[in-house]
């Protein structure tokens, strides 16, 4: 009973029920704490990981499905030492208090970026419509995420 | 409302020291030199996102003279940290900030004092520079570090310390990044709920079928993962090893589990606030003799039951060895938590060692203490294994204490020309404080439910001088003669009540700001000149004016479909001055498009994160007025969901400008509080500007301000 993916570019086999959320595995067995449990239902975006570079909700995500995929959480767009741009713009907007909602929206934000790379405000808005922030924080992410925007595009 | 803020003074002749070191007068509880290099700083207020260990290290890294990053800042614990109650009321700066300045400048003056009397070189003349002491001939006398091991911090504060001049400061007063952020974009384990211990069972409580409700049994049979039934009286867990298990497995026993259930909860909870038995006492009474008047206003506001609603949901980790559990827990207030956990499983403090770990934000008394309750249940029954207890989303919003539904009643005159002559507010609510240690009774939501069970006790309102709960902001500010305040405190509490972010300041300053643009209206003056008519205090006048500059309020051209609105007030009446003035649009619903925020917090230790903290109490007081309400059954919390508890979302948030007013020689007020009041009194007055119609029940939503027309 054992699943085999790729997680942030490294091969993994995580031996859960392949009907486990992803959430689970990746929080369990797998040891990376960075994408959160918030609802469990898909309704807050705090779980939110990329499946081939599609976003996904982990909270309800059978790890089966996820078989010889390829997925990337926070940990895997960058670290301390060698940040992601929107990482990057973060930090130096300070864009978060208590940052529980941040590792979905920097999911969500490079999946827009990929696709949208210089997003309008209110076409980042509405992409980041999915994912709540209770502290209200959302006026710096979304000037971080324009700037990581601005600072990413060709 | 805090205890170490407002606790009376010693009786032993000792002098009286600045916020927390009051009660915590050893200096080694709150710094401790290291041999490396470091400082270590131990307060015991905690981090909840607002970003306040960071603004402690800026005030100690100043009075000691060391740079930033040799500041090491140490979660709290009991029972070695000083005990500081709860982080909470805006009060972290005033009481853990003023003794940590206070310590560490006195800390200094030992340390120089000990090498001038070493070196024969005079204390006036020795130099520190990032710990180091140096000679005017450029020698260094040693350092922090070379008397690390001396002990010459085991001893009391006195009044002796001078801390730096507001011109001296270089370190408090700058944006300094947050030393706890990077950790969560990078998405380190940091907060509780990335906790992992060795051998962990993972745990879920089974709530019941309704306040009160009794078990009558549980049918047996198979569980996910081999996970195990913990049954205490009413209080139903299951345990297994690993986490989907547990979740699997408590969803299972739910649908096994027989209650004994009674209808607890009011079927209309504006007509029962009405009803509802309770104590009404007076808050302030000022009688004057006062003509009679040209103009009356009189309305009722109705605040529903609202709650919480942080993103993640309460955690604890407990391990039971021995005579002693060690818990890991989000608790605002460790100390407080203890003593709770003492009633509720009849052992002595030294029981429990409680350390604190970071949670998402949590924004008042939310399940934290409640979780490790449950934790330590569970722990018990478990000796030896550690126990992690989750919240679900939906005991997140239907189980933990809400904040009070309230009634604000108020009753206005004015003369001809709308001079204020007397005003009545009548204020009928729960208490807005059910946090632990305070009573003679435990508050933890377990606690009811033992075998041997505690009942449940009614939450208070703390005396005003403490900051007030329900009648929090009652006494409005403006200059009349004749003021009558009261305060009905419920005596039943049909939901478990406690602390929300600015308490009973919501509705009392949405009330009276309402009152007065009605006056304003009634009287055909502009909202702005017929408040600062009536304004004597000088700083509330400054940042009134000064939003109203941002706004260009006097400039403001009336669209279709928007409008503006603004208010003002000075938190709990002893705290930070914030005024605001909001622009809403009023299409299929109300929309906040843009807010503008002057606020007076005193000293402002750093910028940037109070400009964070201002904007992120305004964006939530947006969410709260325009969007929520706790919504119930008879017997239970029914929007435990995020589609049936709505908050803001991305798309709505308004734009945000905040202004600070400088005032770096005044005492720090705190800043996480006062913007939410004031915005969500200048959106009710946009709405009437936009509709004509003042909205009466919050949240603001299209039934209830029709519902205001109608009225």
């Amino acid at each position: 009973m054992s699943t085999t993916f790729q997680l942030n570019g490294t091969a993994v086999a995580v031996p859960i029920e392949p009907e486990a959320p992803l959430l689970a595995a990746l929080r369990g067995p797998l040891g990376l704490s960075g994408t959160r449990f918030g609802c469990g239902a898909e309704q807050c975006g705090a779980c939110l990981v990329l499946v081939d570079d599609l976003p996904r909700y982990a909270c309800t995500l059978p790890v089966g499905d996820v078989a010889g995929r390829n997925v990337t959480t926070v940990e895997g767009l960058g670290t301390a030492e060698a940040p992601h741009p929107l990482q990057r713009a973060l930090l130096e907007l300070q864009a978060g208090q208590c940052g529980f909602c941040l590792s979905g929206i920097q999911i969500r934000a490079a999946a827009l970026l990929r696709e949208t790379p210089r997003p309008s405000e209110d076409q980042l808005r509405a992409a980041l419509d999915p994912h709540l922030c209770r502290c209200g924080s959302h006026n710096r992410i979304l000037r971080a995420v324009l700037r990581a925007a601005e600072e990413m595009a060709p | 409302m805090n205890l170490a803020f407002h606790g009376p003074p010693p009786a032993d002749g000792k002098p009286k020291l600045p916020g927390s070191l009051q009660v915590n007068r050893r200096l080694d509880q709150w710094l401790r030199m290291l041999p490396e290099g470091a400082v270590l700083l131990t307060p015991g207020k905690v981090e909840l996102g607002q970003g306040i260990l960071t603004a402690l290290a800026q005030i100690a890294a100043e009075e000691l003279d060391v740079a930033l990053p040799r500041i090491r800042v140490q979660a709290a614990a009991t029972p070695t940290s000083p005990d500081e109650a709860v982080t909470s009321g805006s009060l972290s700066v005033q009481e853990s900030g003023m003794a940590i300045r206070h310590a560490c400048a006195e800390a200094r003056a030992i340390f120089v004092g000990v090498i001038a009397q070493r070196s024969g070189v005079s204390r006036d003349d020795i130099f520190v520079n990032d710990g180091d002491f140096v000679a005017p001939d450029g020698r260094v006398l040693g350092s922090y570090w070379s008397l690390a091991e001396s002990g010459l911090l085991a001893v009391e504060a006195t009044a002796d310390g001078t801390p730096k001049r507001a011109d001296q400061r270089r370190i408090a007063g700058t944006s300094t990044p947050r030393l706890d952020l990077p950790d969560k974009i990078f998405g380190q384990p940091r907060f509780i709920q990335d906790l992992r211990l060795p051998g962990m069972l993972h745990a879920r409580v089974v709530r019941p079928a309704a306040r009160g409700a009794k078990l009558i049994s549980v049918r047996e049979g198979a569980l996910p993962g081999g996970a195990r039934l913990h049954r205490d009286g009413n209080f139903l867990a299951v345990l297994a090893t690993q986490e989907h298990h547990a979740e699997a497995a408590a969803l299972r026993v739910a649908t096994r589990a027989e209650w004994a259930a009674q209808d607890t909860l009011p079927e209309n909870v504006e007509t029962w606030l009405a009803e509802a038995p309770g104590e009404t006492t007076t808050v302030l009474d000022r009688a004057a003799e006062t003509p009679e008047p040209a103009h009356r206003v009189a309305a009722r506001f109705f605040r529903p039951f609202v709650t919480h609603a942080s993103i993640g949901t309460c955690c604890a980790v407990a391990l039971w060895e021995g005579e002693v559990a060690k818990i890991w827990s989000h608790s605002q207030g460790i100390y407080n938590l203890r003593a709770d956990l003492v009633k509720a499983m009849r052992l002595p403090a030294e029981a429990f060692h409680i350390q604190h770990v970071e949670a998402a934000g949590c924004y008042g008394h939310n399940g934290a203490d409640d979780v490790a309750l449950e934790a330590a249940l569970l722990a018990r029954a478990n000796p030896g294994v550690p126990v992690r207890v989750l919240w679900t989303r939906a005991e997140e919003l239907g189980w933990g204490p809400a904040s009070p539904a309230m009634l604000v009643d108020v009753a206005a005159e004015a003369d001809a020309e709308g001079r204020l002559l007397r005003w009545t507010q009548h204020v009928t609510s729960n208490g807005h404080s059910g946090r632990p240690g305070r009573g003679a009774l435990p508050t933890l939501l377990a606690a009811s439910m033992l075998a041997e069970p505690f009942a449940v006790p009614n939450a208070i309102n703390p005396p005003l001088a403490g900051g007030g709960g329900a009648q929090r902001n009652a006494v409005p500010a403006y200059a009349i003669p004749a003021l009558h305040v009261r305060m009905t405190h419920l005596a039943e509490m049909p939901l478990r009540t406690s602390a929300l972010r600015g308490l009973g300041a919501l509705a009392n300053v949405w009330a009276i700001e309402s009152v007065m643009n009605e006056m304003a209206a009634a009287v055909g003056q502009d909202p702005l000149a017929y408040r600062l008519r009536q304004m004597e205090d000088a700083r509330a006048r400054d940042v009134l004016t000064r939003a109203a500059e941002m706004a260009n309020w006097s400039g403001r051209v009336k669209r279709e479909g928007f409008g503006m609105g603004l208010a003002v007030a000075r938190y709990k009446g002893s705290g930070a001055w914030c005024a605001a003035v909001a622009e809403i649009e009023a299409a299929e619903r109300v929309f906040c498009r843009r807010l503008w925020l002057a606020a007076d917090v005193g000293e402002v230790i750093n910028p940037d994160g109070t400009l964070n903290q201002i904007e992120g109490g305004a964006i939530q007081a947006t969410s709260l007025c325009l969007l929520e309400a706790v919504r119930h059954d008879a017997r239970n919390v029914t929007s435990t969901g995020w589609e049936d508890y709505p908050i803001l979302r991305f798309s709505e948030v308004p734009r945000v400008e905040v202004a600070l007013v400088a005032r770096p020689e005044a005492p720090p007020l705190g800043a996480g509080e006062c913007s939410m009041g004031p915005v969500i009194g200048a959106i009710a007055n946009a709405i009437g500007d936009a509709l004509g119609v003042r909205p009466r029940h919050w949240p603001f939503t299209p039934e209830n301000i029709a519902r205001a027309m109608e009225d």
